[in-house]
């Protein structure tokens, strides 16, 4: 009887449904899933996540070590962080922290901290913890400091930010460019679909990295953090419509072919209604797997390309900048917890993989 | 009267090579082909993989242009349109009049659309009201033996059989002068197929249509048609009334087909004949009859003359040069 | 029942092969018992999901990866010293590699399946030649050339250089047939080996399967949906339905006096080339249920026009024992 009920649901499931039911049937890309939703929500709410000003500089706590938060002392539950006290090393005039037992600072919930504004509108100096009183040189560091002595948990949550907002504008623009293009290839075909074909081709057989150095170089010096930001995403997204492009076209094709696309036309429905009723929803599944596969390359782009110097630039805060603290070796034995910016590239990435992989396999429930 | 009326068609493919993709030569898959299809009347059309059946049933829903040759079509008593040069634009209209139901149960419906608007897509296309609409597919599932709960299901929920049903119905759904048939049963399990043969035979009866059957099948083919036309590399062979044709071939080509079905008889075991040779290349066919290589009764003739389809008896015609004088054995 | 059968070369016993999927386990063949006999043609008809293929594939040790062997014996030889049961064996381990090929030959529905495309016909039957047997190249050379007249295909000695797209779909089939006999196996099974085929085609690949079946004195399995073709074909058949056998027989008697209703249902339904133009078939009500769905008791129970309400959906009617006539049906064991 119970068979009967399951049947008569999936007899009444829509594509989206019948899609779902697939994906959540693969673990890893529904854990996936979950990873990518609270990256973004870290993202969004960075600002409020943030403890200390990513942006502010202090030399006296230059590279200080990660301090972790103490949940109890004598007194029982009582989160703190112990003071940090510099001393420098006269033989090698490196400053090192030792905890200042004798100063205890609280950490509160809601408590306020830099200006800035959440969603970009509304100001506020709330943050979802911090430390209450203190001195400048005071703060949770809980993941130490850089070398300018600037919050390093702080800037990676800020950096997330631009990380994964520069893959999101970068696919939404090759989405675009790929849907147009490969449509208009696929549905028309011939000189127009010749034309398009070898451009994609001439694209894709150029080496992005020069590519991208001779574009970024040609960025002027002089444009803003947000010029650059959306330069960046257009030379990203340049590269990246191709494959969009593949897809579409080829799905496309396929259907042209299909019976039930013939069928359609020999009820005498005009060309519009094909595409919207017959063919868009059949590779809108496609196109979501080839976005969510398309994304970690934007996000690793920006990240080499920031890396490499070439993209983002201070003061903009990106994964890429923050590894671009840690290229070299000599700041790397001193403070190794600069290169913590690489965990979330490759959490990020693999995860984006993975929720690809179950799109794909759940897109197509009928194949 | 007839509903259609084919003259001459030709249709050929070009066959391309080279790096520039020039034209290299042509293959002629229907060469001077001639019908036509009576009101309420179901003609056959038979023959091997490759012989010009589909592009022939192809180039009368004009999902492909004709080479040549007209396309007589009636869309109503009284009016004749030729189908075969007409534009995309110009034929838009007369699509309705045309319906086709096809091979391939799953293909042919849109797994993303829910049963009943897919039956009902044609009367949308071709602006019949909502009200009307849902009467009409609660008739039409009706008709084809489909549930009405059926309305608000997917295709993937549904047998081949069911599947083929719903093909059906989506097909009747305007009322159309004349069906295309391309090979509905073929892809049907042996149980299943019966209830879908018997199924078209009885909306024969019901809505006296019209109808082009396409089938590789001759067993299939002897229970739905009224006449036969059998193809051979492009061209009709043989056309005649069924009973006519299966019990008294005229042309050799329908002898070898007739007797090369197995028969489900063991006692007729080790009968089965099978003519020599391939079927020929359609982009090199020999000249003369394209059968005389394989043909046991060929003469000199057969080898430089290609035989006229004439008619040999009342509504039994042949292209073959001996259909008179030749005594072929057919099926009782 | 049978007279003077030949030597009995293979045995089934009990077979059961489950699929894993994503809505559970199915049960693809449950307790199948088939015998092969040299010189003897066993029919395997059925409709889809029936099981036909899956026991071919099951005995072949090619299942799919989400297909398993739960049960049941595959006996090579059965009854002599050198008795072998192919279940026990690893798919993969080298005897069973010699046994697929060199024992027992395959042809496919669609002979591309078995051919690369990338190999001429005579280097991929050279390579069938020698995994199983010790020859020098020019000598397989020489019997590729020898098998591909043997199957009747013009001019052997420059057809063997050609490539598997550059032949129709009939040489095809031949040349697939040339290949399952490279190594001379004593049984063949052939999975609807001419299903793809023309009608005018699959007469002659017929004839040429009962040609050389006759001559080599081998034990065809012929797995069909064609009723025709198991006419003409078997000597013995074997009906299936959801993974069962409903009845064995042989072929006249099945064709004479149907013991299952089922086989009479299915003979009933087949469109003939003799039939009054306009006639109805008999048809069989409903589908085929899915595998995952199985009827209780007797699997056909629900489209039966003979069913027994109270038994056939109750219990399921006992299998055909092996090796003799019957029907797994309550009508025959009462008569019994």
């Amino acid at each position: 009887m119970s068979a009967s009920l399951t049947d008569d649901r999936m007899a009444q499931a829509t594509q989206l449904q019948l899609t779902w039911w697939r994906f959540c049937r693969h673990k890893l890309a529904l854990i996936s899933l979950g990873v990518i939703v609270t990256f973004y929500v870290i993202a969004i709410f960075a600002d409020f996540l943030a403890i200390t000003d990513p942006h502010a500089t202090d030399a006296r706590r230059s590279y200080m070590p990660p301090q972790a938060i103490q949940l109890f002392d004598a007194d029982g539950f009582n989160p703190h962080v112990n003071g940090l006290k510099g001393v420098r090393d006269l033989k090698t005039f490196k400053m090192t922290f030792a905890p200042d037992q004798g100063r205890k600072l609280k950490v509160v919930m809601f408590a306020h901290g830099y200006e800035y504004n959440l969603f970009g509108l509304i100001p506020t100096d709330r943050h979802l913890f911090g430390i209450e009183g203190g001195q400048p040189v005071d703060g949770i560091f809980l993941l130490g400091t850089d070398q300018l002595g600037r919050d390093v948990y702080s800037r990676l949550i800020v950096a997330t930010r631009i990380s994964l907002f520069i893959g999101l504008a970068g696919v939404t623009l090759s989405l675009f460019l790929g849907v147009m293009l490969g449509g208009i290839s696929g549905l028309y075909g011939g000189w127009v679909d010749t034309i398009i074909q070898r451009v994609i081709e001439v694209v894709r057989s150029i080496p992005t990295i020069p590519l991208w150095m001779g574009l970024a170089a040609a960025l002027p010096n002089t444009w803003s953090v947000t010029q650059v930001y959306f330069a960046i995403t257009i030379i990203i997204s340049l590269v990246g419509w191709t494959e969009l492009a593949r897809v579409v076209r080829g799905r496309f094709l396929a259907l042209r072919e299909e019976d039930f696309v013939i069928a359609a036309e020999l009820a005498g429905a005009g060309q519009t209604r094909i595409i919207v009723r017959h063919m868009l929803p059949s590779f809108l599944s496609h196109i979501i797997a080839a976005v969510s596969l398309a994304l970690p390359a934007m996000i690793v782009s920006e990240t080499s390309l920031s890396f490499l110097g070439l993209g983002l630039r201070p003061p903009a805060i990106s994964w890429g900048i923050l590894l671009q603290d840690a290229q070299n070796v000599q700041v790397l034995s001193g403070a190794p917890w600069l290169l913590v910016a690489a965990a979330p590239v490759i959490l990020v990435i693999l995860a984006f993989n993975f929720l690809g992989d179950g799109l794909r396999d759940a897109a197509d429930p009928y194949g | 009267m007839k509903v259609l009326e084919v003259e001459g068609l030709h249709k050929s493919f070009p066959i391309r090579g080279g790096l520039l993709q020039r034209e290299i030569g042509r293959v002629r898959a229907v060469q001077d082909v001639s019908f036509s299809i009576e009101r309420g009347e179901t003609l056959a059309l038979v023959g091997e993989s490759g012989c010009g059946k589909t592009t022939v049933s192809r180039c009368i829903l004009r999902a492909l242009p004709p080479t040549s040759g007209a396309i007589r079509f009636s869309p109503q008593d009284g009016t004749v349109v030729d189908l075969a040069p007409l534009s995309r634009r110009a034929l838009r209209p007369l699509r309705r009049h045309i319906q086709m139901i096809f091979q391939d149960p799953y293909s042919s419906l849109n797994p993303r659309m829910l049963v009943g608007d897919i039956v009902a897509e044609p009367l949308a296309v071709n602006g019949v009201g909502s009200v009307e609409r849902e009467a009409r597919v609660r008739a039409l599932l009706d008709l084809v033996g489909l549930p009405q709960s059926a309305r608000t299901r997917f295709p993937h929920a549904f047998s081949g059989g069911q599947r083929q049903r719903i093909g059906i119905a989506r097909a009747l759904a305007l009322d159309p002068r004349l069906v295309v048939a391309d090979e509905p049963v073929s892809a049907l399990d042996v149980s299943v197929q019966a209830q879908i043969i018997n199924l078209l035979l009885d909306l024969q009866d019901r809505l006296g249509l019209s109808m082009l059957f396409v089938a590789h099948d001759l067993g299939v083919v002897r229970h739905v048609s009224d006449r036969v036309a059998v193809m051979y590399v492009g061209r009709i062979v043989e056309i005649a009334p069924t009973r006519s044709l299966y019990s008294r071939p005229r042309h050799p080509y329908t002898e070898a087909l007739l007797a090369a079905v197995p028969k489900p008889d063991p006692e007729l075991r080790d009968q089965a004949a099978a003519p020599r040779g391939e079927v020929a290349d359609p982009a090199n066919p020999p000249p003369g009859c394209a059968f005389h290589p394989r043909c046991p009764f060929a003469v000199d003739l057969c080898r430089t003359e290609v035989p006229k389809l004439r008619e040999t008896t009342t509504g039994h015609m042949s292209a073959c040069h001996r259909a008179e004088e030749l005594t072929l054995t057919g099926v009782a | 029942m049978v007279e003077s059968m030949g030597r009995h070369v293979l045995s089934v016993r009990d077979l059961a092969v489950e699929f894993g999927g994503d809505r559970g386990t199915l049960r693809a063949l449950d307790g199948v018992s088939l015998d092969l006999h040299a010189g003897r043609v066993l029919g395997v008809v059925g409709e889809s999901g029936c099981g036909k293929s899956v026991t071919a594939r099951a005995i072949l040790g090619i299942l799919d990866r989400a297909g398993k062997v739960t049960g049941g014996q595959v006996l090579l030889d059965p009854g002599t010293s050198s008795q072998q049961d192919l279940v026990a064996l690893d798919p993969n381990s080298q005897t069973m590699r010699g046994v697929r090929g060199g024992r027992i030959g395959l042809i496919f529905q669609e002979p591309m399946t078995a051919l690369s495309v990338h190999y001429t016909v005579g280097n991929q039957i050279v390579e069938a030649i020698r995994a199983h047997r010790e020859l020098s190249k020019a000598d397989a050379r020489n019997r590729a050339i020898e098998l591909l007249g043997e199957v009747g295909i013009p001019r052997p000695e420059s057809r063997v250089d050609a490539y598997p797209f550059q032949l129709s779909g009939g040489l095809r089939q031949r040349v697939g047939i040339a290949m399952a006999l490279a190594a001379d196996p004593q049984i063949l099974i052939a999975d609807e080996p001419t299903t793809a085929l023309d009608v005018t085609t699959q007469a002659q690949v017929l004839a040429l399967l009962r040609r050389l079946q006759r001559d080599k004195g081998i034990a065809l399995m012929l797995i069909t949906h064609d009723m025709g073709v198991i006419a003409q074909m078997a000597d013995d058949v074997a009906v299936m339905y959801l993974g069962r056998i409903a009845e064995f027989s042989p072929v006249r008697d099945l064709f004479a006096r149907p013991r299952h209703p089922y086989t009479r249902a299915l003979l009933r339904s087949v469109p003939s080339i003799r039939a009054e133009p306009r006639d109805r078939l008999a048809t069989i009500g409903g589908t085929v249920p899915h595998p995952g769905a199985r009827p209780s008791g007797c699997a056909f129970h629900p489209r039966c026009p003979e069913v027994i309400a109270g038994r056939c959906d109750q219990s399921a009617p006992r299998p055909v024992p092996p090796l003799e006539a019957g029907a797994a049906c309550f009508l025959n064991e009462g008569a019994a």
